[in-house]
């Protein structure tokens, strides 16, 4: 439980809490403050995983969100989170982490053998290879790679965890708390101004936290934690710590995830991490910079490390990375490394500047670092090798619009240019003012503009005093030599694999990405990316400008599909609408079907039967013998109103509609305006200028939105206006030869043929309540459907139940619904599908000649109306005890079973119970004119081929006379 | 995105649907088949300033014509469609 | 040079320094018999089937950035053919045939992985189009089978079939379906035309064509004129800015269609799987990662990305249908630019102007198509007359009432 290589004073840890934690078994000690990685490191912890391709033993390279090799799996069962960075994991007590991508321990990972084989495995090789036989790709070398491949496992359970979503509006939003984003925040703080500061870290400050200096006198993590503190007070500032902005969106919206739980032991019911949408007027990127690497031989060996992660483990988290350490660097800043070290009294073997010459040859020790060989042949003893090659200023969020950065030749890095996404503004390091004095500076005089320009009056706009530390940099990408030097550690990609990318024609740089998957892994190439550029560069003896970089994309860093999601999953995924007499339903026997959004009633099952079509078989009978009735709310209802309504109802309808009589209900058939069939239902008038309009199930939104369009855009003129009532209505069927008795008994109306027949509609009352009835028919019996408001729904249902008692009456479902309207030959969805045209649903006569109605021009095209195209007609199995399916293809018997051959389809089919057999609805070719032939129905996908006959699609009382008795 | 609605102030997009080129308003009333073909299937489909038809169905259901580049995704009018349709002289 | 693995082991015992380049970089020549438009997945499957099926050599392939840049280098790689449609099902099966030999053909692995497509349905109507739709298939000479919910757990046992909103019914399988590695795909065909003589000309865009008398002549370029017998345009997402040069207008609109790619995991996911209650599709690579998408935008578009609203949408549907993934992280999610026709189905067909032939219209699903595409427009360069299997994906049908409408949508892009 010691901590050897814990300092003993300094940082930004809390030394008298103890944090016990436990990596692949073994139990270490911690402290609050600490990363994972920085406690590994303090115990001594140097390997930490194996790399992609290779299995090379891997340290922490970072201390930061782009660490490359330090991945592990953290916590354990449903709640292990593969591919977590250990640099960014907040150490907590009863932490649990494994390591990942080794077979056998991690010490002795049997994998490692492609370490070997590695001129072999060189860019590209799987290209070139594993072809023959043509059968082994899925068989062998495809499973084999894909368990190679891969890094950590998921758990194959649910996510037990929740996420929220959340939605954030400011004036200003600052990313990124480093001394730029803090002095901004200063900046807005007092104006007014509604501000958001987000910070990835759960340390305010930056590199603040991980350097040694000072702001007004004080030191720089301890005035950012002052500066943070105070901010919280401040009502118009908003802090957001832990909290990542992924992604720049359009209009100034940019996405945010704030991670609740990670750093508890227990999530305690919280949600885990918050999705935020942030709309910012204008937003300024404080985002800093990433260290990058050199390339030299073997240069990926536990120890070697980013000089500013080896500054951050020893001034943030007083951990020495090494007990004797080296520096190299080919810039100013990475000096400081050594000075920093030596505060803490580390011993410095050797300081190699690159702009002096100096450069390795080889490195040495085979799980972590021992030793170092200049190319001058010294042999120096060093356990960590700190290496500086220049920072990358993090443009990544101002390059999501695609804007490219442009190469600034001062700074050897690329900064973000001067075309920028709307509202958005850069400061500090990311724009290559890498001194402490240059970022405060900067993040007051952008505030400032920004504010200015939002009618803010910044009064405190003097930064605070810091030093302009130097930053002078040579670039020097790589190191000559034999040996493998990387440049993607995580994917294993070296300056070889560049170069060979080039030789082989892979020379645009999406190409080499491609190619040498460079930059593609969960880092998304922060350390490597420009690395690799110049390499490529200097291959094509071409400069990196002219070479060119790749796109950003977002998310920043990883977000969770989970977070994305939030609570839209399981039966939460979509709202669940439920008709009026849901409830009464279900304790009636009623099991239940979804039907879009709605969940509806498919039958109503009794003691006794046994299974569903008895309880379908006795629904469907009941209707036709004596009385049933349906709830058929989810129907949309569109209530139409104005002096032009009737011509606006004839200009949508493609059937007449100008002469409806008040008090008449029509069939009316809807065409999408290329002239396909689109929706159909009925059309009630009520008055001279008051309609009610009934649509599918499934179109009732769509046709609403329709009707819309056709009265805001095409015919702006017509007196005319729309609600949608579906929710407002409790509708139910209620049919067969006994309906009348029934409805008689309560409502306020003469129901008698004469006083209310066929087609007839009125507004009147049903025990006391007002009601609309129609006297229309799905089921081809004498049928009507009564209208009540939503609220009264299930006490229509049961007052149904009770006053039809003693005529037999029964509820029924969608299945017995289903049945009734393919006995009547009523098209529905699987017909009227927006493939067909009203001639092949028989319906071509309902399309109007005489008028400009939606559709009609475009149905009068060449191929929608040939004779010998489908039509629906109806099927009977020859074999009367076989059972249709639908979805089979129509052959002619003896013909070959082919495409070619086609002719049709099966769309639906029902057991009738008043036929005694299977019926069926389908399409098929010249289907009119068939009536009487036999034909096969061809089904392989349940291995059935039946002869069937073609029949009229009107099985039940196709004069219609019942309907109108 | 956001869209500013003429009536109601910026809204998410995510509140509309978006139907396509605000070229769909010149319906060829009366016009034949060729007519109609060419209003319903064919487009310009620029690349840069296009002028569109949103419909704000979870809102107060006006249906819109944004100006917006395709390119940039910049939106720099928005009009209520009905008023459009009826300076194309719709209201006859 | 060819590729085996004997040439890997000669090559990594010396230093991996004989491998050549894969294609070379020619300079534009004056004129070419024939100039084709575009050098991503069609364009490049194009040249290669011209130069190695039907003899044509003299042929350059004009690409504006770098070879694969297009969708061919932004997609998620599913091959399949599970149409429904006489139009379509037969073009798709010969596609996936082209895709079974593909790899020995052109000596390049692209990882054709037939590891199966199914198509998840949740209610008995999505059942019997699912029943109507595999029956087609094998109509057509391809497989399908049709699961129940029982078939569809013993595949995927991880599903969500416990809280389902949409419960799972059963699913239609193509056991021939599955993936490919999308830029070794741009990559194979290009070496295998360049090998045949065909110029790949990168970095070169069309600005113009000449047009004499109503035939195309040659095209105008960033880097000087080129003359041709024959024009293709297989420009993809950027068709109607391409053929606008040459006066037409298309039924088509220009979309954005986003893709997500997810961390490296171990295997997790036995293939292709397809939501049917929401828009969301997923595999994973061969790398590891979750390679899915869903719905496109919904908006015309030509910049290259897209917004939250549907990245939530597709990470829904994820949850949805398989909660075990919430724990894996999007770590890449990108745009590409869609030529979504009005009816959802493409086109291989002459235009109004003589000799400029056309290719487009792919919506989200020109990536499976890639072989057939190329190998049927080939065809019409070669012989003049439509491939048997691309009959009907002809620019007239809308005018003539003969949409291929799989969907039943309509004449709106963003519903197909």
């Amino acid at each position: 439980m010691t901590q050897p290589f814990r300092l003993g004073t300094g940082g930004l840890i809390d030394r008298d809490r103890p944090l016990i934690f436990r990596f692949n078994g073994r139990t270490f000690q911690g402290h609050p403050g600490d990363t994972l990685a920085s406690a590994l490191l303090a115990n001594d912890q140097r390997l930490v995983g194996r790399s992609f391709k290779y299995h090379r033993p891997r340290g922490i390279f970072s201390a930061g969100s782009e660490e490359p090799n330090a991945l592990v799996t953290l916590r354990r069962g449903a709640h292990a989170n593969p591919n977590t960075r250990a640099t960014m994991a907040e150490l907590f007590d009863g932490l649990e982490a494994t390591s990942q991508n080794h077979r056998g321990p991690l010490e002795w990972d049997l994998l490692s053998v492609n370490n070997i084989l590695s001129p072999f495995l060189s860019a590209g090789f799987y290209y070139k290879t594993f072809m023959w036989p043509r059968a082994f790709w899925e068989k062998l070398y495809e499973p084999a790679i894909r368990a190679a491949a891969g890094l950590g496992r998921l758990s194959g359970e649910p996510d037990p965890d929740s996420y929220d979503h959340g939605f954030l509006h400011c004036d200003l939003l600052i990313v990124g708390a480093g001394p730029a984003g803090l002095s901004a925040a200063l900046t807005a703080a007092g104006t007014g101004a509604k501000v958001i500061l987000a910070d990835e870290d759960f340390t305010p400050g930056g590199r603040l936290a991980a350097e040694t200096h000072e702001i007004d006198g004080q030191l720089g993590s301890q005035w950012a934690a002052a500066t943070w503190a105070a901010l919280a007070e401040n009502p118009n500032i908003r802090l957001l710590p832990r909290t990542t902005v992924f992604g720049t969106y359009d209009h100034g919206i940019m996405g945010a995830l704030e991670r609740n739980t990670d750093h508890l032991a227990e999530a305690h019911g919280k949600p885990r991490q918050t999705l935020w949408r942030l709309y910012a007027k204008r937003t300024l990127l404080c985002t800093g910079a990433t260290e990058r690497s050199i390339a030299f031989a073997d240069n990926d060996r536990p120890g070697i490390m980013l000089a500013g992660a080896v500054r951050a483990y020893a001034n943030r988290y007083a951990t020495a990375p090494g007990r004797r350490v080296t520096v190299l660097t080919n810039n100013d800043d990475g000096l400081r490394t050594a000075v920093d070290l030596k505060a803490h009294g580390i011993e410095i073997a050797v300081i190699l500047d690159t702009r002096e010459g100096k450069a390795i040859a080889a490195t040495h020790g085979r799980k972590a670092l021992s030793a170092i060989t200049l190319t001058d042949g010294t042999k120096i003893e060093t356990d960590c090798l700190a290496v500086s090659g220049g920072w990358n200023p993090n443009v990544h969020l101002s390059c999501h619009h695609r804007n490219l950065p442009v190469w600034n030749e001062t700074l050897a890095a690329f900064a973000p240019g001067p075309s920028l996404p709307p509202g958005m503004y850069c400061a500090g390091s990311v724009t290559g003012a890498f001194s402490t004095a240059r970022a405060l500076a900067e993040g007051a005089s952008k505030a400032t503009e920004i504010l200015i320009d939002l009618g803010y009056a910044p009064a405190n706009t003097t930064p605070p005093k810091a030093s302009d530390e130097p930053s002078d940099i040579t670039p020097l990408w790589h190191m000559p030599s034999r040996k493998r030097a990387w440049v993607d550690l995580q994917n294993d990609v070296t300056t070889k694999d560049v170069k060979l990318s080039h030789q082989e024609g892979y020379r645009s740089v999406e190409h080499l990405k491609r190619y040498t998957t460079l930059g593609m892994a969960t880092d998304q190439g922060r350390t490597s990316n420009v690395l690799g550029l110049a390499i490529l560069a200097e291959a094509a003896g071409k400069t990196i400008p002219e070479t060119g970089t790749t796109v950003f994309r977002p998310p920043y860093t990883p977000v969770p599909i989970g977070a994305f999601a939030g609570h839209a999953r399981g039966e939460q995924f979509r709202p669940t609408r439920l008709p009026p007499s849901h409830d009464w339903a279900a304790v009636n026997g009623a099991s239940f079907t979804t039907a879009g959004q709605w969940l509806r009633a498919e039958w109503y099952a009794r003691p006794g039967e046994n299974g569903w079509r008895d309880s379908v078989d006795r629904e469907v009978t009941t209707v036709r013998k004596k009385v049933g009735f349906c709830d058929v709310s989810t129907l949309g209802k569109i209530d139409i109103q104005g002096r032009d309504a009737t011509e606006f109802i004839n200009r949508v309808y493609a059937n007449p509609f100008a002469k409806l009589a008040v008090g008449k209900v029509r069939y009316g058939l809807m065409l999408r305006e290329d002239g396909f069939a689109y929706d159909d239902g009925t059309t009630a008038r009520f008055a001279e200028t008051h309609y009610v309009m009934t649509t599918t199930t499934a179109n009732a939104g769509l046709v609403f939105r329709n009707l819309e369009f056709y009265r805001q855009c095409l015919w702006p003129n017509l007196d005319v206006h729309l609600a949608s009532v579906t929710d407002a209505w409790a509708q139910f069927s209620v049919a067969g030869p006994n309906a009348r008795d029934l409805l008689s008994r309560l409502v306020d109306l003469d129901l008698s043929n004469d006083a209310f027949p066929f087609m007839a509609c009125a507004e009147t009352t049903c025990c006391g309540v007002p009601a609309r009835l129609f006297r229309i028919s799905f089921s081809g019996e004498l049928a009507y459907e009564i209208a009540v408001p939503a609220r009264y729904g299930a006490s229509l249902a049961e007052t149904l139940v009770t006053a039809g008692k003693d005529l037999g009456i029964a509820p029924y479902g969608t299945e017995a619904l289903s049945v009734l309207r393919i006995e009547k030959g009523h098209p529905v969805g699987n017909e009227l599908n927006g493939q067909t045209t009203a001639a092949q649903l028989g319906l071509a006569r309902m399309v109007s000649q005489e008028k400009d109605a939606i559709g009609t021009t475009l149905s009068q095209r060449e191929e929608m109306i040939r004779d010998d195209d489908f039509r629906l007609v109806g099927f009977r199995p020859v074999d009367r005890g076989t059972l249709l399916n639908a979805g089979a293809h129509f052959l002619n018997t003896g013909a070959p079973a082919d495409m070619a051959h086609d002719l049709g389809w099966m769309t639906s089919v029902a057991w009738s119970p008043t036929f005694g057999c299977s019926i069926g609805l389908g399409f098929l070719k010249n289907g009119t004119n068939r009536i009487g032939d036999t034909v096969r129905a061809y089904d392989p996908v349940r291995a059935k081929d039946t002869p069937v006959e073609v029949v009229s699609p009107h099985f039940y009382d196709p004069e219609g006379a019942r309907q109108r008795g | 995105m956001i869209i500013n609605h003429p009536l109601l102030g910026p809204r998410d997009a995510s509140e509309f649907t978006y139907l396509g080129d605000a070229s769909l308003i010149d319906r060829p009333d009366g016009g034949d088949i060729d007519a109609f073909h060419a209003y319903l299937h064919l487009r310009d489909n620029p690349a840069g300033e296009h002028r569109e038809l949103w419909y704000h169905e979870y809102g107060d259901r006006s249906w819109l014509v944004v100006t917006r580049n395709t390119l940039t995704h910049e939106i720099t009018q928005v009009e209520l469609a009905r008023d459009v349709a009826r300076a194309k002289g719709r209201s006859r | 040079m060819k590729y085996s693995a004997a040439q890997i082991l000669w090559q990594g015992l010396t230093g991996n320094k004989g491998w050549k380049p894969a294609w070379r970089d020619p300079a534009p020549k004056p004129s070419y018999r024939v100039v084709i438009i575009g050098g991503g997945g069609h364009g490049l499957s194009t040249a290669y089937y011209l130069s190695n099926e039907f003899g044509i050599t003299d042929v350059a392939v004009l690409e504006k950035g770098w070879l694969g840049s297009g969708n061919i280098g932004r997609n998620t790689t599913i091959i399949r053919s599970n149409y429904l449609l006489e139009g379509n099902q037969p073009f798709y099966e010969l596609s996936m045939k082209l895709w079974e030999g593909l790899e020995q053909s052109f000596n390049y692995n692209a990882m054709v992985s037939q590891r199966g497509v199914l198509n998840l349905c949740h209610s008995d109507g999505q059942r019997d189009a699912y029943a109507r739709r595999g029956n087609a298939m094998i109509l057509s000479g391809a497989d399908a089978e049709l699961l129940d919910a029982a078939g569809v757990r013993a595949l995927c046992p991880f599903l969500e079939f416990e809280n389902a909103r949409f419960p799972i019914k059963g699913g239609l399988l193509q056991r021939r379906g599955g993936t490919a590695r999308h830029d070794a795909v741009a990559w194979g065909y290009a070496r295998g035309a360049d090998r045949r003589g065909v110029d790949i000309i990168q970095n070169c865009e069309v600005t113009g064509f000449d047009i004499e008398n109503g035939t195309v002549k040659g095209v105008q370029t960033s880097r000087g004129a080129i003359k041709a017998d024959i024009v293709v345009c297989c420009a993809a997402g950027s068709s109607s800015r391409v053929l606008s040069l040459a006066g037409l207008r298309l039924p088509i609109e220009s979309h954005v269609l986003q893709a997500f790619v997810s961390e490296g995991l171990k295997p997790t996911i036995p293939g292709v799987i397809t939501f049917g209650a929401g828009h969301f599709y997923i595999s994973q690579s061969d790398k590891g990662g979750l390679v899915f998408g869903g719905d496109i935008d919904g908006y015309n578009s030509y910049a290259q990305r897209g917004n939250l609203p549907v990245v939530e949408d597709v990470c829904e549907g994820a949850m949805a249908v398989m909660p075990m993934i919430g724990r894996a992280r999007v770590l890449r999610n990108w745009g590409g630019v869609m030529d979504m026709s009005m009816d959802g189905s493409p086109f291989i067909d002459r235009t109004p102007v003589d000799n400029l032939i056309f290719n487009g219209g792919w919506c989200y699903g020109g990536f499976k198509a890639t072989p057939a595409s190329g190998f049927c427009t080939a065809h019409l360069v070669a012989t003049g007359n439509p491939h048997p299997t691309a009959t009907a994906y002809r620019l007239d049908r809308f005018r003539r009432g003969a949409p291929i409408d799989e969907k039943g949508a309509g004449a709106q892009p963003n519903l197909h």
